[in-house]
């Protein structure tokens, strides 16, 4: 069970109840670019990694090699690559081969672009989903961890922030097509979703963020939810 | 005052762990350090280590540290984490086969392909990533830690010992593996103390307090 932290609130006090209330791994995505910003996450990757002793991913702006190094040192465990892998993919095999794919994930944001009645299909969009990529999403994951990614951050741009769940086929043919974990995220509105993320769409671990956020279900009891319908989780 | 060495060689972040070792003990110091008169002046040291055996070995070697851990390893409290449990064995199956520090006896082994959950049936994939049960044997460092606590992994190698003494943990990964080995004064786990949460810094805890002694009652072989 993952939490996000998302951008409203102290996000060292957030990072903390997550904690307590037992989130498995901590994710930060929304990273800005502007320097003065760029610092005061370190910041607060320093402060989370400090008082928070479960995994912690970071991403949202990582472009180069140093990027990386900069959040690994504040005390990310895991670096999220999202647009950076998409102009340029060697950047995902150069950060692998620098500090290991256990640490290096991609983020993938896919859009279906199938009509109904036709096999489905899903393309790769960047700039928060408004501009498509031409690059299939399914390939793609498979291209990325050719590359060294050592897990994939998989988000719905069609579910993300529907609350109608997440997309079980994407998931599923992602999750199938890689050997590596895949995290489910975008659509999560109540528990029977993350149910249904591990069961049917097959993801090794789920990630919701404004459930949690906004209070509408502690991650306690999201994961006696789970535990409830039969999913290994810890408690 | 305790002193702590976290042995430093390069091979991944040791903010992490560092960070934990504080948390859970006050009157402490703790360097994170690659020089072998701090390490051997230290009440208790920790090994940790993320990355591949063969630089992990070239490192340690480079820095004369292979001699201190042999050195010191069943003279003072030693815990090896991760890697640094790994290359605590003889030898490992990773980049081609890499000879480590010996302090057990045994091997490093590569999880096999095709494992399947025992009880789900799904697919297991490699690395072994995440939150897993974690089987204790008598040992003062699981004090205080629930029975089949999860603890959180992340690797694709697993130790072998040649004795079944030296095994303090079992794990089930499609197939059990040692999740944890102890003699005399070392205890290694596979697991990440550091960010396992309650259990990780319960265990962490435990080594700062332990004196090396109370072994699980077992006659050692010479």
């Amino acid at each position: 069970m993952l939490a996000e932290l998302r951008d409203a609130g102290d996000p060292v006090e957030i990072a903390a109840r997550y904690n307590d209330q037992g989130a498995d791994e901590l994710t930060f995505l929304d990273i800005t670019a502007t320097s003065d910003e760029r610092d005061l996450i370190l910041h607060i990757i320093e402060a989370v990694a400090s008082q928070v002793f479960i995994p912690l991913t970071v991403g949202g702006g990582v472009r180069t090699v140093a990027d990386v190094r900069r959040l690994l040192n504040a005390g990310a465990d895991k670096v999220a690559i999202n647009t950076a892998a998409v102009s340029r993919p060697e950047f995902v095999r150069e950060a692998a081969e620098k500090f290991g794919s256990q640490c290096i994930v991609v983020a993938i944001d896919a859009k279906r672009v199938s009509q109904d009645g036709e096999p489905n299909r899903w393309e790769i969009f960047t700039h928060g989903g408004r501009k498509p990529t031409g690059l299939d999403a399914v390939e793609w994951a498979r291209r990325m961890v050719n590359y060294g990614a050592g897990e994939i951050l998989l988000t719905s741009m069609d579910r993300d922030g529907t609350k109608d769940g997440f997309d079980l086929a994407l998931t599923r043919a992602v999750s199938d097509a890689v050997d590596v974990p895949v995290i489910a995220s975008g659509g999560v509105g109540n528990l029977d979703h993350l149910v249904a993320g591990v069961r049917e769409g097959g993801a090794d671990a789920v990630l919701a963020a404004s459930i949690f956020h906004f209070g509408t279900y502690t991650i306690e009891q999201a994961k006696r939810h789970m535990a409830a319908a039969g999913v290994e989780v810890r408690l | 005052m305790t002193t702590v060495a976290i042995i430093d060689y390069g091979m991944g972040n040791l903010h992490s762990i560092g960070k934990a070792v504080e948390h859970v003990a006050g009157n402490l110091r703790v360097s994170v350090t690659a020089d072998a008169a701090t390490i051997r002046r230290a009440d208790k040291v920790i090994f940790p280590g993320v990355g591949a055996i063969r630089d992990c070995m070239r490192e340690l070697q480079h820095l004369g540290l292979d001699e201190v851990i042999r050195e010191i390893a069943g003279q003072k409290p030693l815990l090896g984490v991760c890697l640094g449990m790994q290359a605590l064995l003889e030898f490992s199956e990773e980049n081609g086969g890499t000879p480590a520090l010996g302090v057990f006896a045994g091997q490093v082994r590569r999880f096999p392909d095709g494992l399947r959950d025992s009880a789900s049936g799904e697919r297991l994939k490699i690395p072994h990533m995440g939150w897993n049960q974690v089987h204790q044997h008598a040992h003062p460092l699981w004090a205080d830690i629930p029975q089949d606590s999860r603890f959180y992994f992340v690797h694709s190698y697993y130790a072998q010992p040649d004795r079944a003494q030296d095994a303090a943990g079992t794990t089930d990964y499609g197939i059990p593996f040692t999740s944890a080995l102890a003699r005399d004064g070392i205890f290694a786990v596979q697991f990440h103390p550091e960010k396992s949460q309650h259990a990780g810094l319960q265990l962490l805890a435990n080594f700062i307090k332990w004196d090396g002694q109370g072994q699980t009652g077992t006659i050692l072989e010479s």
